[in-house]
């Protein structure tokens, strides 16, 4: 990185993020910062990463920005094929497997590291981990994006299986809080979204003001 | 591209029927697989050792259950060996991805020997010799498959074990290891299974991996203590597991 | 068929001025030639039955077979031109492939039937081709979708059944389905009926020699479709070779 500050001249932008996603009974909770950097500038600080695929598969970006668009467009408009020729609403399994095989299959161009997550009928709330390789795997409860590195031992210590919906939301705003803490490219907002058999609720939380005026976290609530 | 089935990556829709295109002959077609000028590229979801060996009446193979990021220990609960089927058995390190790609073509084989009904498995030599191809055929492109995968099974009621990694180098032993298990697992096997004195039966070689995962957690940074032991022989093939490692830390109070 | 087809026959792109397209009735006979093919759904699996008629004794007792699986959850039988039919069964197979590899899971037997009937009736549409001569019936089951089944005729249309017949004796085999309470049939009562009626409605004087074949796809089976093991073929062709006695005996009196 140049000293000049100036690489938001030449860098790409990319969702240097933290982004989550964790299964309750019933449904799953995604959580997301807002923060895309081009290099050390901020090119939007309120992104949403949270990307609709069908009415209740969502995915989380993180990565490039460009490619994260791209693959996400292409599954939402071949999830949306898939529900018209079925008839019936896709599989998060299916959603999930589809951007595999594109975060696969071009793995030498793209830089994409995608969580995606939803509710079926088949198999209720759902999450799945799609790595920068190209793999795929299930998982009650994942973490992505650079933030994430900082809050591994928070997730490990605090999350447990079987929490409530409103137990989850409240884990996945604190991780993402914590990350967006120590990590430079995470920042902004959280945003949340809860998807359940009945659709998707979002909220926008607020992180608690810097330097912290007194220790209790105090978070402002606003719904989207 | 391997199984008689075209492998490249074709466009979004290719399904339904497509009016015209049924005055042409199937496989006609001459279009040529994407991947030719991919690059070499790294491995990034990564499996560390596999062991396996013979005994007196089959094999036996054993991996971690954990898939590295870099050195990040990411995913600790995924399956590393697996059953094939009655008569053939895997364990995998290295690139996961590439893996489950090329997972999917060999549970592909095994539908089709469902299919066909003719009383004939997929057995564990040809299954060696096709990965043989397919791995050599990919590095040839410059599109490795990073992946280490010993394939362990009864030839004609024979036990068989052979490796081939991801170049497409490939032989057959009585005793394979990969990764780290290559240098501090394969020294134990031997010993035990050039013992004269006494034959490894399923029992002593169950005991046998054991020992093994639990020197590979110790000295390998990116293992596991969780593990899982395929083994296949007269009574078929199964994996179990996961079993945990029996650590002992002992001698730490007398350091 | 009311009518030969004065000259509209002989494309499968042209309607006759009454609108048919000849090439698809004349695909139908081909199939009411064949022997006879059932498929009965029951409460927790399907069995498919073919009267496999042999028109040799020097062939092989298991070739020509009519019965194939797609997948492991997928059956696939086949009345009328076994040539045509071998053809579905490679693009089942394919379209079988081709839905896992993308969405890595099984092809739901709803989405293998409606690619099957477009494919089939493709066939229908262009001069240079003729159309399928077969009528197939698909069949799967699983503990989330139940026993599931299709029959896909050669006009490339297709109806969801709980019961179905096609081939030479496919009007005697519907009416003694229709006697039937499929709903609440078990395995086993499903085999035997179906042995029944195999042997019921082959016309021994026309056609001597004939095999039946049996496959199930069903909870006992794990919901993989397999020919169904020789101890539950016994069942079925003591049922069929008893009820085809007690019918001659009938006809004594």
């Amino acid at each position: 990185m140049e000293m000049s500050g100036n690489d938001w001249m030449t860098a790409k932008h990319s969702t240097g993020t933290t982004i989550m996603a964790v299964e309750f009974d019933g449904g799953v909770v995604i959580g997301a910062d807002s923060r895309t950097s081009t290099g050390s500038y901020i090119a939007s600080r309120l992104t949403d990463k949270l990307y609709q695929v069908t009415d209740k598969i969502y995915c989380c970006r993180s990565g490039s920005a460009a490619d994260t668009q791209a693959i996400a467009d292409i599954v939402r408009y071949s999830m949306n094929y898939h529900e018209n020729q079925t008839g019936c609403e896709p599989l998060v399994a299916e959603a999930a497997s589809e951007f595999r095989n594109y975060c696969y299959n071009y793995r030498s161009s793209l830089m994409a590291g995608i969580i995606v997550a939803g509710w079926d009928k088949e198999n209720g709330g759902q999450v799945y981990s799609v790595p920068l390789g190209g793999m795929l795997i299930r998982q009650n409860c994942t973490i992505g994006g650079s933030g994430s590195a900082y809050v591994y031992g928070f997730v490990k210590e605090f999350y447990r299986e079987r929490m409530a919906k409103d137990e989850c939301v409240e884990f996945v705003k604190k991780t993402v809080l914590h990350a967006m803490y120590h990590d430079g490219s995470s920042g902004g907002v959280v945003r949340i979204a809860v998807i359940t058999k009945d659709g998707v609720e979002r909220n926008v939380y607020f992180a608690p003001p810097e330097p912290l005026p007194n220790v209790s976290p105090v978070v402002r609530m606003v719904s989207a | 591209m391997f199984g008689g089935f075209d492998n490249s990556y074709s466009p979004m829709w290719h399904n339904g029927p497509k009016p015209g295109a049924f005055y042409n002959f199937p496989a006609t077609s001459t279009s040529s697989p994407k991947d030719e000028k991919q690059r070499d590229s790294q491995p990034i979801t990564t499996g560390s050792s596999v062991i396996a060996f013979k005994y007196d009446t089959g094999v036996v193979i054993s991996a971690d259950t954990l898939i590295s990021y870099g050195k990040l220990l990411r995913y600790r609960n995924v399956d590393r060996v697996f059953k094939v089927n009655d008569h053939t058995i895997i364990g995998v390190g290295g690139e996961y991805a590439d893996f489950q790609f090329i997972k999917k073509y060999i549970d592909q084989k095994v539908t089709e020997d469902y299919c066909y009904d003719d009383n004939l498995q997929l057995k564990p030599k040809s299954l060696f010799n096709w990965l043989t191809r397919v791995l050599y055929n990919k590095r040839c492109r410059f599109a490795p498959l990073w992946i280490d995968i010993v394939i362990g099974g009864l030839q004609d009621g024979v036990p068989f074990l052979g490796h081939v990694d991801h170049r497409g180098r490939a032989y057959e032993d009585a005793a394979i290891a990969t990764g780290y298990g290559k240098h501090l697992a394969l020294p134990l096997i031997r010993e035990k299974i050039e013992n004269q004195t006494e034959t490894l039966n399923a029992e002593r070689a169950v005991e046998l991996s054991k020992s093994c995962m639990e020197v590979l957690f110790y000295r390998d940074c990116q293992s596991y203590p969780q593990y899982k032991i395929a083994t296949c022989d007269g009574q078929g093939a199964r994996v179990d597991g996961p079993i945990n490692v029996a650590q002992n830390w002992e001698q730490a109070l007398n350091v | 068929m009311s009518s030969i087809g004065t000259g509209y026959d002989l494309s499968a792109s042209q309607f006759s001025p009454d609108g048919r397209v000849f090439q698809i009735d004349y695909a139908g006979k081909a199939v009411e030639q064949s022997g006879t093919l059932i498929g009965l759904r029951g409460k927790n699996g399907v069995v498919l039955a073919v009267e496999k008629i042999v028109r040799s004794p020097l062939y092989e007792e298991d070739s020509g077979s009519r019965i194939y699986s797609v997948d492991k959850h997928i059956g696939i039988a086949i009345a009328g031109l076994l040539a045509d039919g071998r053809q579905i069964v490679e693009t089942a197979r394919k379209e079988a492939l081709n839905y896992k590899q993308q969405f890595d899971r099984p092809i739901p037997i709803k989405v293998l039937n409606d690619r099957i009937s477009s494919f089939i009736h493709a066939y229908t549409l262009y001069s240079a081709v003729r159309p399928f001569g077969v009528s197939v019936i698909l069949a799967s089951y699983s503990p989330e979708t139940g026993p599931q089944m299709y029959m896909i005729e050669p006009s490339g249309s297709s109806y969801g059944y709980s019961g179905c017949a096609t081939g030479k004796a496919k009007q005697a085999a519907k009416t003694e389905i229709e006697k039937l309470k499929l709903a609440d049939m078990d395995i086993e009562e499903l085999i035997t009926q179906a042995g029944k009626i195999i042997y019921q409605v082959h016309d021994e004087l026309k056609d001597k020699l004939f095999k039946m074949e049996l496959s199930w796809v069903c909870e006992l089976s794990d919901g993989l479709h397999q020919i169904v093991p020789d101890e539950w073929y016994k069942k079925a062709y003591t049922a069929g070779v008893e009820s085809k006695r007690d019918d001659d005996s009938d006809n004594d009196i």
